[in-house]
């Protein structure tokens, strides 16, 4: 079987199939559905799972996240404190910074207070009080101006950096930068303003989901210094105080998290860290969230999503193939009598096979290109659509692999089920196929 | 001159149901390079057995047949299309040309299944068949847009197209007036005039007068052998 013989069966088996063209696409209608749905529900699955997983990247992969949390009622104790006090101490944070292998440690003092301008102005904020690196753990990006830094915290400037929301609402007509802002009777000079900053999503544990608009960083040391530990709120006519130090410690460990290695020494690190902080907490006043466990719980569920749709796939291929199948049986029944005209003209049995393969093969590979541009189709329009009409970011990734695999299915599909229709062709008597009706 | 096609002693059976049914029994016969036999018979003489057997499309089942000189009595599927593709040449009472193909493309077919390449060469070849049995302007019709006669003049152009040693013609004018029938058999006379075998079946005398030699059988023995020339 040479090229050029090849092509000609093939340049037939199209002809051959455009005397029914109806007939053609419906057949291959299953293999058309089969190929566009892998196409377009691959592109939406992995889209959604990708933008999961830079979610989660942008937390810090290789971070250790330590939490303060309100302990569950703790009767226990008997005394029922007006101020609760709980949480991470400065004294965790001594402990933790003794660590080998960390490559930054971050802790913070996150609370809402009002933000005035002139005392007249009022802005509901948050403040956050931190240290220089929570800038670069954070990917933190400025529009102007500086981030704190260690001499602001050594010094305990009373300086900030506010988000650009809070900016625009403290200062909508002139420049923030080297203005004023008051907060619970202190005065803080303004050194830069940030970015804007996509919020993340809450990631299970006690990672809750984070908005930055309304935040206004400070040095770690000049909050400890103005507010020490009690913190007071006013919550709608009561009074409520918490005895917190730290609400937050963010540890970034000093690995990969591209390989298994790296991965295995986040965890260690974590299990570490652990233990080194319940040693000294009685309460579970405290919890953990490694964003690498959710990065590799989304990472099995996208395994698990892609061997569901490649079941789904299979049954849908095998739906079209056996279409396939069905068809090129009833084209060898109803061309009996050609089959007996080309034996006696000399075609040998395995020409024979050959025309039948090739023409569902033909089928089921156009079918796969119809399916694949179908499918690339809705990926393509589905986003806009889902934008325009209902106000939804519709994430998508077409993988070429994805492409590449539901053609070569198709192709497979056509040369599976067209198999047994050839050779039940080749396989009829040369002279019971001429007498054929 | 050689024989081209030479019989021993062919039997043919057919199973139906268990119960064997003796269809050729025991014939002989040579026919030389450039004959032109008429087979006829009643039906159920076995003469359209017998063609088949010729044509190498069906197995005798004791005997001998040899084709140019070379025993193809045993030989595989494979090897029998060969011999089809490339010494044999069909013409049928129902013209069976390829319904989706146009008239050169009919005329093609044979070659399809030879292993040579198709070029402006054998392109050429088939213009001229196709010229020569008068349809030089009609090559780029469907067989349905042609009558009986054009279909059959079609066939026999593809019968010609691998220049085969004999050309086997199953009833060639059982489908057509008695006109067309003329010129059909006109033109198998030219054919053989120029040196063309043919084995030709059928059941009308007149049409047999047109061959150089009538065979006559019954029963699955000749009954007779007559040479018209």
């Amino acid at each position: 079987m040479n090229f050029a013989k090849l092509q000609r069966s093939a340049l037939l088996a199209i002809r051959s199939l455009w005397l029914h063209k109806l007939r053609a696409f419906l057949s291959v209608l299953g293999i058309i559905i089969g190929t566009g749905a892998v196409i377009a529900l691959m592109a939406f699955g992995e889209g959604n799972m990708k933008e999961a997983l830079d979610d989660i990247k942008r937390q810090g992969a290789t971070n250790v996240v330590v939490r303060s949390i309100k302990p569950s009622d703790d009767s226990s104790t008997g005394s029922r404190s007006f101020v609760a006090s709980y949480g991470l101490t400065f004294e965790d944070l001594s402990r933790l910074q003794n660590l080998d292998g960390i490559l930054s440690i971050v802790p913070m003092r996150i609370f809402p207070q009002e933000i005035r301008r002139f005392e007249r102005l009022v802005s509901a904020g948050r403040l956050v009080a931190t240290v220089p690196e929570y800038a670069i753990v954070n990917k933190l990006e400025l529009s102007t101006g500086r981030f704190i830094t260690e001499k602001d915290n050594r010094e305990m400037n009373n300086v900030c950096v506010i988000a650009t929301n809070l900016a625009n609402r403290l200062f909508p007509l002139d420049n923030p930068m080297g203005q004023t802002v008051v907060i619970k009777n202190n005065h803080y000079k303004i050194i830069g303003v940030m970015k804007d900053r996509m919020a993340t999503s809450a990631s299970g544990g006690s990672q809750a989901e984070e908005v930055f608009d309304n935040d206004v960083y400070i040095p770690l040391d000049t909050y400890r210094e103005l507010y020490g530990a009690t913190i007071f709120l006013r919550q709608s006519g009561s009074r409520s105080g918490e005895r917190m130090q730290l609400s937050q410690i963010t540890l970034t460990i000093d690995s990969e998290v591209d390989t298994r290695a790296g991965r295995e020494k986040v965890k260690a690190m974590g299990d570490l860290i652990r233990s080194i902080i319940q040693q000294r907490h009685y309460k579970t006043d405290w919890a953990m969230t490694i964003p690498l466990d959710r990065l590799e719980e989304l990472e099995r569920s996208q395994d698990r999503y892609t061997v569901l749709l490649a079941m789904v796939a299979s049954i849908s291929l095998l739906v079209g193939g056996i279409g396939i199948m069905n068809i090129m049986l009833a084209t060898v029944t109803e061309r009996t009598r050609e089959i007996g005209i080309r034996r006696a003209l000399g075609a040998k049995r395995r020409d024979i096979i050959t025309q039948f393969l090739v023409e569902a093969v033909v089928q089921t590979t156009v079918g796969g290109m119809i399916g694949v541009f179908c499918g690339l189709s809705i990926v393509l329009i589905a986003p806009i659509a889902m934008q325009k009409f209902f106000n939804q970011h519709l994430p998508t990734l077409i993988n070429s692999f994805w492409i590449i695999v539901s053609l070569s299915v198709s192709i497979l599909v056509g040369v599976i089920f067209g198999l047994y229709p050839a050779i039940k062709a080749a396989k009829l008597d040369p002279i019971e196929a001429l007498r054929h009706e | 001159m050689s024989y081209i096609v030479r019989i021993v002693d062919l039997h043919k059976y057919y199973y139906l149901g268990g119960e064997a049914l003796h269809v050729l029994k025991g014939l002989n016969l040579e026919i030389f390079e450039g004959d032109f036999v008429a087979l006829m018979g009643p039906s159920g003489s076995g003469k359209s057995t017998l063609l088949n057997i010729l044509g190498c499309l069906d197995r005798l089942s004791d005997g001998k047949y040899e084709l140019s000189e070379v025993d193809v009595s045993h030989m595989a599927d494979d090897e029998l299309s060969e011999v089809r593709s490339r010494y044999l040449g069909f013409i049928f009472q129902s013209y069976n040309l390829l319904p989706q193909y146009t008239v050169v493309e009919n005329i093609e077919v044979p070659l399809l299944y030879q292993n040579i390449k198709l070029n402006e060469i054998t392109k050429q070849r088939c213009l001229a068949l196709a010229d020569m049995v008068g349809l030089g302007s009609r090559l780029d019709h469907r067989p349905f847009q042609l009558s009986g006669g054009q279909q059959q003049r079609v066939a026999i152009a593809r019968a010609l197209v691998n220049d085969p040693h004999v050309i086997l013609a199953d009833e060639p004018t059982g489908n057509l007036d008695t006109k067309t029938s003329v010129e059909i058999m006109t033109m198998l006379r030219k054919l053989n005039q120029a040196g063309k075998t043919i084995i030709m079946v059928t059941h009308e005398n007149d049409i047999a007068e047109w061959a150089r030699r009538v065979i006559r059988l019954r029963d699955g023995v000749i009954e007779s052998d007559i040479r018209n020339d």
